[in-house]
């Protein structure tokens, strides 16, 4: 049993789901969805949270030039597998009161993109790695450019643009890396084994980290995200936020810091600050946001900056809290934009002021969204606080100063976030809610699983904790020990 | 050497038939010569030993002629395939068409399998001069009579340039022979006549006419919109990786030892072609003339296989003129469905085509992203060799500025994208004639397999 299974299923159904009529696709790409779900788990279930890689694969691919399919889960991808795995099928749950026009292209580009996602997140060689990068963008693209809002076009090219942009200078480094191997293979083990010079290191740690600040995004690299976030389909936002932009944060831990160790020593100051900068900056403009989802999208920048501070102080907890907040993130942000996609369906606009007095009429809907708050401004318990306080320790280690900064977003988050929710929910009804409706159904489904999630990961994050825990510091020492070896 | 016999016999057969008036056959057995030349080509594979010179050293078939003449010979087969029908709208003479296209043809083949530069001199002048003909097909139309002017006198006037490179070459190293004329730079390391460099760079200008490289390429864009679709494809396809291929053969069996002299012209050709190539795509409403731009930065492309010359540079110039022909064929097919329907090349006539015809619509895009270098497309893996093969000779600054054309690239392909599926207009459904059906969903196929899988033609050569 190899992760191939797991990564050529999606492709599969993807093709199947368009066979279908356009009413039973959803049906067809949830079905799909969940047996990779149960697929996954059924990996999870023979894992063992040890730092080795498990149910490889490793077939030639284009032998003559160094190229493999090569592809394993260790503990880090595991996270992300998982984070995948579960999202996806909650994702096209939430699309089930939508009418989409074409709706099996639309579920089928979903599952491919979930094919591109999760070879990026098992790939074990480099060429590999950009493939699934690239192919996780394509179906982005149609979907927010198909089924997204007004300035659909211009809005999508600009994200096209920038991410290809980014991603073709990784293509760069990664072609790099491979020519200085010795046996020219494009195998990441490989990658680490090799011994650059300082300034060597610092292109490759450069051609990397432009494709990853993008894709993340991290200040100044994220102007095109609040518009694509805003102008797409609300499921194409959560496949965005939700498990894409993980791809960078992902590549940091695995393809950047471990590939230009020295590299990334050399920068780990700048890029703190950019992270920081990055908090600071989104959180303020959070404050002034009258829509609701663009909100959300800024609060994310402001989250993303912490995991990213998290990772370049480059410890094994803030290693550790950066994977377990991915999952929360992923969890808490998707659980968010459903929130504004149930509102903004119900009242026709997303605008906060306009709002107030919901919770009188809808308290199963005003629950889930209080849980949902809590989990993204990281009230103990819940499971934003566990990896935000990793995050923050790891930061910590590394600068109190920085740290202080940082910390400043879980403050802000909770301001702007509490204000949001005393807006759109307390207070009294006006004529716009005052006919809202509860929410029912697969509404209801979508936001007790999420809320259990967040509850039951806040109160005992350890079996997530742990399936990581022995990969992340089998590469965190690693790389340290590169650190000392080549005295820098 | 069968392969050139039946290509130059086969377009006597078909002025026979002409003159027979046997119209509906000239398809058929155009189709079914070329097969048994495509054939005849194929046997000639040799895996192990190496394949000598043959008439005193004037030709040399071996695997490289072999693959680019199959490149070639594809090529045209589905070209002619998307022909059907569409020389009857122009003209009477149908048989002539067939004929010049397969003479030009019989001209590719020299110029890939050349072992004397009077042969590449006969190789080119026999295409180009087919090519003469082709463009200015259209007897009334003002834009095909501009073409075949432009393009004959630029044509001429860089091959003068061609051949008098190739008198110096002659002239300092006393020989036409690839052979005698690499020994004889082996030897002489030290004192290599002026001349010889003089010739050197009056072949490179030659060369770089004929592929369509800057800053000689300002024919390119007029003759390319002039001429008819067709022979355009035609243009932009297999001449143009014929060019490519003499290019390289020439200069890997010859200048390879002196290419610290020519390396940096050609990187200054290099990077001034996909530059202007790529910045004046941006600008046109013309899809047709889009294509004709975007064809002069694929000869930047191209180029880099010889700015960074090793032994990879033959496998990577087939997977890309591969991946690029076949990109260019559905892109040029699609334009003429379109054109028929709506009577321009523009940008809005493909406007709300994915509505009406999705199959046109999905391999026009399979098209655009092979064209723009998507990886699980062949143009992705062109690119790849590319900038491999340029990286491998550590030219980072080269590849950077590859890599910020390959950006700008992505608005004028996907302008085309847009208009397709995100802009809508009210439209009927364009007619797809099954021939074309065939020729698009198989070149789409290919692409695809060919990005996902590039190790069934990537280590041939």
């Amino acid at each position: 049993m190899t992760v191939s299974i797991l990564l050529f299923l999606p492709i599969l159904a993807a093709l199947a789901v368009l066979l279908f009529k356009n009413e039973a696709a959803k049906h067809a790409a949830l079905f799909f969805a969940v047996v990779e779900l149960g697929l996954a788990l059924y990996f999870l279930a023979g894992f063992v949270p040890d730092a080795s890689v498990q149910y490889a694969v490793d077939v030639p691919w284009i032998a003559q030039i160094g190229v493999y399919f090569s592809a394993g889960i260790d503990g880090i991808s595991m996270v992300m597998v998982l984070l995948t795995t579960v999202l996806v099928p909650l994702i096209i749950l939430t699309t089930y009161k939508h009418e989409y026009k074409n709706a099996k292209a639309f579920y089928a580009l979903i599952l491919f993109m979930q094919a591109g996602l999760l070879v990026v997140f098992t790939a074990l060689d480099g060429f590999l790695f950009y493939v699934g990068w690239e192919a996780a963008l394509i179906p982005i693209y149609f979907i927010c450019a198909l089924w997204g809002g007004e300035n659909r076009i211009r809005i999508n090219i600009k994200f096209f643009i920038y991410t290809f942009a980014g991603s073709l200078f990784m293509l760069l480094g990664i072609i790099y890396l491979y020519l200085q191997t010795p046996d020219k293979l494009y195998d990441i083990h490989k990658f680490y084994e090799l011994s650059l010079s300082l300034t060597q290191q610092s292109w490759v740690f450069w051609a990397f980290f432009i494709a990853f600040a993008i894709k993340m995004p991290i200040f100044p690299f994220h102007t095109w995200q609040p518009d694509t976030y805003t102008e797409a389909p609300s499921a194409g936002t959560m496949m965005l936020s939700g498990i894409m932009l993980k791809m960078g944060i992902y590549g940091v831990i695995r393809w950047l810091i471990p590939n230009a160790p020295a590299g990334f020593l050399q920068w780990q100051t700048l890029v703190i600050i950019l992270s920081v900068i990055g908090i600071v900056y989104a959180s303020l403009i959070a404050f002034n946001q009258k829509d609701g989802k663009r909100l959300v999208a800024y609060s994310s920048i402001a989250h993303v900056g912490l995991i990213a501070a998290g990772i370049f102080a480059w410890t094994t907890q803030g290693v550790q809290g950066a994977m377990i907040q991915m999952l929360s993130h992923g969890i808490n942000v998707v659980g968010m934009f459903f929130i504004w996609d149930i509102i903004s369906r119900r009242l026709n606009t997303r605008d906060i002021s306009q709002m107030g007095g919901i919770a009188k009429v809808a308290p199963n809907f005003s629950i889930a969204f209080l849980i949902i708050v809590l989990g993204t401004v990281a009230l103990p318990l819940t499971n934003g606080f566990v990896g935000e306080f990793l995050l923050l320790k790891g930061v910590f280690n590394y600068n109190i100063w920085v740290a202080a900064v940082a910390g400043l977003t879980i403050i802000f988050g909770a301001v702007y976030m509490l204000r949001m929710y005393k807006n759109v929910m307390q207070g009294e009804t006006n004529e716009l809610t005052a006919v809202f409706a509860d929410i029912s159904g697969s509404e209801k489904l979508v936001l007790a699983i999420i809320c259990v999630l967040i509850i039951g990961i806040g109160v005992y994050p350890q079996p997530i904790l742990h399936i990581s825990e022995a990969a992340v510091t089998n590469l965190v020492d690693t790389v340290s020990a590169k650190f000392n070896n080549s005295g820098f | 050497m069968i392969t050139l016999i039946i290509i130059s016999v086969l377009p006597i057969v078909l002025l026979y038939l002409g003159l027979y008036k046997a119209q509906k056959a000239l398809l058929p057995v155009t189709i079914i010569g070329l097969l048994a030349a495509l054939a005849a080509a194929v046997m000639q594979w040799t895996t192990n030993d190496q394949p000598q010179p043959i008439y005193n050293g004037m030709m040399l078939f071996n695997n490289f002629s072999v693959a680019f003449s199959v490149v070639s010979i594809i090529s045209t087969i589905l070209i002619l395939l998307l022909s059907k029908g569409y020389f009857e709208k122009i003209s009477t003479h149908i048989a002539e068409y067939y004929a010049i296209i397969l003479f030009s043809l019989a001209g590719i083949i020299v110029m890939v399998s050349y072992h004397n530069l009077t042969m590449l001199f006969i190789g080119i002048e026999i295409m180009s001069v087919s090519l003469y003909i082709l463009a200015g097909i259209r007897k009334k139309d003002f834009a095909s009579n501009e073409a075949a002017l432009k393009y004959f006198l630029m044509g001429a006037f860089s091959t003068g340039f061609l051949l008098f490179g190739i008198t110096l070459i002659y002239g300092a190293s006393g020989s036409f022979d690839l052979d005698v004329i690499r020994d004889w730079v082996v030897t002489h390391p030290r004192n290599i006549d002026p001349l010889f460099y003089t010739g050197i760079l009056l072949i490179i200008v030659g060369l770089c006419f004929k592929v369509g490289a800057a800053p000689f390429h300002f024919w390119a864009p007029d003759v390319y919109e002039g001429a008819p679709s067709l022979i355009t494809l035609f243009m932009s396809t297999v001449v143009k990786v014929a060019g490519f291929a003499a290019f390289l053969r020439l200069f890997s069996a010859c200048f390879s030892t002196i290419a610290d002299f020519w390396m940096p012209v050609l990187l200054v050709i290099t990077i001034i072609t996909l530059f202007i190539g790529n910045i004046t795509a941006l600008y046109q409403q013309s899809f047709k003339r889009m294509m004709a731009f975007s064809s002069i930065s694929h000869a930047g492309y191209l180029l880099f296989a010889i700015v960074a010359l090793g032994a990879g540079s033959a496998n990577a110039v087939f997977m890309y003129a591969t991946a690029y022909s076949i990109a260019s064929i559905i892109a040029f097919g699609g334009l003429i469905l379109v054109r028929q329907q709506t009577g321009s090349d523009n940008f809005e006539g493909f406007n709300g085509l994915a509505k009406k015809n999705p199959f046109l619509a999905l391999v026009l895009t399979v098209s655009m992203l092979s064209l723009a270098g998507i990886p699980l497309t062949a143009g992705f893996i062109g690119k790849f060799f590319m900038f491999s093969g340029v990286l491998a000779h550590y030219n980072v600054w080269l590849v950077i500025i590859a890599v910020v054309n390959a950006i700008i690239s992505i608005f004028y392909y996907f302008r085309l994208i847009i208009a397709m599926y995100f802009r809508s207009a009210e439209r009927a459904e364009v007619e797809v004639p099954v021939y074309y059906k065939f020729v698009l969903g198989f070149s789409a196929i290919v692409t695809i397999i060919i990005g996902v899988y590039p190790a069934f033609i990537s280590g041939l050569i």
